[in-house]
């Protein structure tokens, strides 16, 4: 059946099977292959997207579920081609990831809690990103790379919301 | 080069510059490489631990939408050889699909392919199989008994490995030793188990006569076993290198999916992918981690000396060989950890049972042995009443010591383990750390400090192969690079292996620019296919620092040497009154200077100006040999790994002693990896590793019941550890060098998850020894510690009724 997606700001159509999961629509209908399949039952949170700016498992929730809400990827982050969100680049200074294959989920993750927390304390930061598993980095520079892109947030002298 | 000179780069706080693309979702895994006219494969699991195959039946999943083929392992077994066996054991044969019988639950039987990975799986549910149940073997001892049915009939047994090494007076020293303890200790078996599972694509081109192969890959001769299995010259099959791997620690050698994916290619000529899903991979992947039982008796003295040690080693192997007995023989290398213990008995046994088969898991053996070591150096301390860290710094190989011959063959580099000590207990306020145990103690919780020390063998050059196996006669594990300088003076270079996470690229730009005192940052890395690579042992055994670290040092000195050649030509000087700086060559007495674009145009464009017999061009390779190790085994003792990283923990772990749920107060690791080339990379490893080793004591199993089903499935009952369980981790640099690398450098890529699995352990025992209680088991989980506390608690009370 067709879909309707908005997608990074973008109106896109497909035709899938009712049974595809939002990620393999995002992946092989929108070759947004950013968004990962890990565990596929919601636990490894590698496929975290954000629906409507809350972090969602795109491999619990069919294509057609989403049909009328914003899907933010990995993809829509980036301000243009080659430059980085300020959040994507806490994490490069930082060294907040190893292979790279958690990493679009836990940026969403800690993209969405600086959406409305300018000032996490370290509880907040390690709760929002319990929900995504990585298997590389034992968290430690994942923490601190969403604090020092809370830091520089608060210290930038731009309007929040949107796009970081 | 000593650790005097001073570096620029190397050691210097430098992004990874591999995470760009990481951040932007812009990694190209596996599952990411679009090939036109992709096939998708889903397998059929067998659901019998052990039974004849009595028939097959495809013919209704043939006829199911988007089908193109259904394999058996009969015609697969026929059309390739089987899978390779580390061992001498040529009666355990492993094909990719079972053939004749299972010998586990999950094994792949069937491969459907179809236009989609859902209709493969909606036509794999429709293939028949009718089964003979056959008796199976799941525990250990049970296993190892001459009675127990053997997972292969042609094999006569279960044993695979059965071999006793003595080194040194063990014997004498028991007998001469006032004390003596025994125990036992079980690593239950569990994995690395990355986010990524394993996944494989394959196409051929019959006119090019090449297989072209995308896989999430770590493993040495990858390419080469292909190549065997599918019974075509090793130059047909193409590895495509710059393949990002997401996570592998070991385990990513999917040779049995790769042997699938590759001969359905050639057999359908189209190009055809398996991507596991979480259930393929965590039930037959082939991809669990050592399941150990360990036996340990020590001989030491009333001071806590420990002079002599024996130890049998059980490992429950699974289903199929392999490599994994191997993981027996890695820490032969490092079987008295960093202590004096004068002499060694080590039986290692090896068994197959009716459980998937394991692969190499960080460290390859490493941690499991560090934990019973570990164990034993506890328990010394509690028969002789004294602290567990005198009794180590007691037992430790001292500074000057070095370079120190262990008895089994193995001369370690370099170390300060009392140093590292003393700057962790400095760091930690261990007075007060253990005032705040016996705080929380009087507050009614359970509260225990954990302690382990260990060492993390890197450099990794498989003498454990040859030491294991006399059929087998390797001496090199070498690793290689190129370096080549463009005809505008752009500069790159080549790594021959696939990456999962360990920052391979910045490590060679880093090397290279601190040789040719070149901004790194303008080095390019790239990573060509194996027919265009060098030879290459992949990323194990933490040996990238050391190896590919090395091979870069010896290929841009090589180019160094080639331009100050070439620029003490121009000046009609001897090369060695020219001096090097920052890319520019001069001489002082005749002040001339030769610029980096001067030597490149020369090399490229004028050859009439090169010394004779230099080549055109200014292109360079070094195939780096491993530092130490290159003999065979002799008398059953061998140099293994060249390096010794040093790791010294410090844990307060505190619980309820009703909920038993552990929670990591403090965490602090005492870390020496010597020279270390790019802090960011090696603190990452280090926290990360530990990380893991929380897991492996605390939460993760692959459980198996008595009807030999594994029950830890998924992630909700296979538990990896969230932000929530890995605690706050204070690093304590030491940097010790080693002699025998280029910088100085050691190993790091398993550190942290050698000694984390040891200290927690120590640190729950620690906890529950007021009650009279102890584990031996790992992981402890926390309804083993609830109802160990309450049995104990309730023992007492019975005790006191009587």
């Amino acid at each position: 059946m067709k879909v309707k997606l908005n997608v990074n700001g973008c109106q896109r159509e497909a035709d899938v099977e009712p049974r595809k999961t939002l990620l393999d629509t995002l992946r092989e209908d929108f070759l947004l292959v950013g968004s990962h399949a890990g565990c596929e039952h919601g636990v490894c949170g590698a496929c975290t997207v954000l629906v409507d700016g809350e972090p969602s498992r795109s491999c619990l929730m069919f294509a057609v579920q989403a049909d009328g809400y914003e899907i933010t990827t990995i993809e829509g982050l980036a301000p243009a081609p080659g430059e980085l969100s300020v959040v994507q680049d806490a994490f490069c200074e930082t060294h907040g990831l190893q292979c790279g294959y958690c990493t679009p989920g836990m940026i969403l993750a800690g993209h969405a809690l600086l959406e409305h927390n300018d000032s996490p304390t370290r509880e907040d930061i390690v709760e929002a990103i319990s929900g995504n598993i990585c298997r590389c980095t034992g968290y430690g520079q994942i923490v601190e790379a969403i604090e020092f892109a809370a830091d520089r947030l608060r210290k930038a002298n731009t309007p929040r919301g949107g796009r970081s | 080069m000593s650790s005097g000179v001073h570096l620029k780069f190397v050691s210097s706080n430098r992004r990874v510059r591999e995470d760009r693309r990481f951040v932007a979702g812009q990694g190209r895994y596996v599952a990411d490489v679009a090939l036109e006219g992709l096939l998708h494969v889903a397998v059929l699991p067998s659901q019998h631990p052990a039974a004849r195959i009595l028939s097959i039946n495809t013919a209704e999943a043939m006829k199911m939408p988007g089908v193109h083929y259904v394999l058996t392992g009969e015609e697969l077994a026929k059309a390739t050889e089987p899978l390779m066996n580390g061992l001498d054991t040529p009666n355990v044969r492993r094909f990719p699909l079972a053939v004749g019988q299972v010998r586990y639950a999950g094994e792949w039987v069937v491969a459907v392919v179809a236009e989609s990975r859902a209709q493969a799986e909606d036509a794999a549910e429709k293939v028949k199989v009718e089964y003979e149940p056959l008796p199976y073997v799941i525990d250990s001892e049970e296993a190892y008994s001459p009675s127990s049915s053997p997972v292969h009939a042609e094999h006569g047994s279960n044993l695979l490995l059965d071999k006793t090494f003595v080194w040194g007076e063990v014997d004498k020293h028991f007998a001469e030793s006032p004390r003596h303890l025994s125990f036992r200790v079980v690593w239950g078996r569990s994995s690395t188990v990355p986010i990524e599972t394993f996944g494989v694509a394959a196409k051929w081109d019959p006119w090019r006569e090449i297989l072209d192969v995308w896989a999430s890959i770590q493993m040495p001769k990858y390419a080469d076993q292909i190549a065997r299995s599918l019974r075509i010259p090793l130059n047909h099959v193409r590895v495509h290198n710059d393949v990002d791997v997401g996570g592998s620690y070991g385990v990513k050698r999917g040779i049995k999916q790769s042997v699938i994916v590759s001969h359905l290619a050639c057999l359908l000529g189209r190009p055809v992918r398996l991507i596991e899903d979480r259930l393929d991979n965590m039930r037959a992947g082939d991809a669990h981690g050592p399941d150990r039982i360990f036996d340990v008796e020590v001989a030491f003295n009333d001071e806590g000396i420990v002079k002599s040690m024996k130890m049998r080693a059980l490992d429950n192997v699974g289903a199929y060989a392999g490599r994994s007995p191997f993981q027996l023989g890695k820490p032969i290398g490092a079987i008295v950890g960093p202590y004096k213990i004068e002499s060694v008995k080590y039986h290692a046994v090896a068994v197959t049972s009716n459980k998937a088969a394991q692969e190499a898991v960080r460290g390859f053996g490493q941690a499991p042995t560090n934990y019973a070591i570990e164990t034993a150096i506890d328990k010394v301390a509690a028969a002789v009443g004294l602290d567990r860290i005198e009794v180590r710094r007691r037992n430790f190989i001292r500074a000057e010591e070095f370079p120190y011959l262990i008895p089994s063959g193995t001369r370690y580099d370099s170390g300060d383990y009392h140093t590292v000590v003393a700057k962790v207990l400095a760091h930690a306020d261990y007075e007060g750390l253990k005032r705040e145990r016996d705080e929380l103690r009087a507050s009614g919780l359970c509260a225990g400090i954990g302690i382990s020390a260990c060492l993390e063998p890197s450099g990794g050059n498989s003498a454990f192969e040859p030491l294991l196996n006399e059929k087998n006669t390797t001496s090199t594990w070498m690793e290689s690079c190129r370096i080549n300088v463009d005809g505008l003076g752009f500069v790159t270079a080549t790594i021959h292996t696939t990456s999962s996470g360990q920052g391979h690229e910045t490590l060679a730009a880093t090397v290279i620019g601190e040789v040719l005192q070149i901004n790194p940052d303008q080095i390019r890395i790239v990573r060509p296919d194996t027919l265009s690579s060098l030879p290459s042992n992949s990323p194990v055994g933490s040996r990238m620092a050391i190896m590919l670290g090395g091979a870069a040092f010896h290929a841009a000195q090589k180019l160094k040497a080639k331009i100050i050649r070439l620029a003490a030509h121009q000046f009609g000087c001897a090369e060695k009154d020219v001096v090097y700086e920052g890319g520019t060559v001069s001489n002082a007495a005749s002040k001339k200077k030769l610029t980096w674009a001067e030597h490149v145009t020369i090399a490229h464009r004028n050859f009439h100006l090169l010394p004779e017999g230099m080549e055109p061009g200014l292109e360079v390779t070094h195939v780096m040999q491993v530092p130490t190790g290159t003999q065979l085994p002799k008398d059953g003792r061998v140099q293994m790994y060249p390096c010794h990283s040093f790791e010294f923990h410090l844990v307060l772990i505190a619980f309820d002693p009703e909920i038993g749920k552990p929670t990591i107060r403090r965490y602090v690791i005492g870390h020496d990896c010597g020279t270390v080339i790019n802090p960011r990379i090696v603190k990452g490893m280090t926290l990360g590793g530990i990380a893991h080793g929380i897991g492996a004591s605390l939460l993760e199993e692959f459980v198996y019941d008595s009807e030999g089903q594994m029950l830890t499935q998924s992630f909700m009952d296979y538990l990896l550890p969230s932000s929530h369980e890995v605690p706050h981790v204070e690093i304590v640099h030491h940097c010790t060098p080693s002699p025998f690398t280029v910088f100085g450098q050691k190993g790091s890529g398993e550190s942290g998850y050698l000694g984390s699995p040891a200290a927690i352990s120590s640190a729950i025992n620690d906890a529950v020894a007021p009650l009279g209680i102890s584990f031996s088991k790992l992981p402890i989980r926390i309804a083993a510690i609830s109802d160990a506390i309450a049995a104990a608690k309730d023992g007492n009370k019975n005790k006191e009724k009587a």
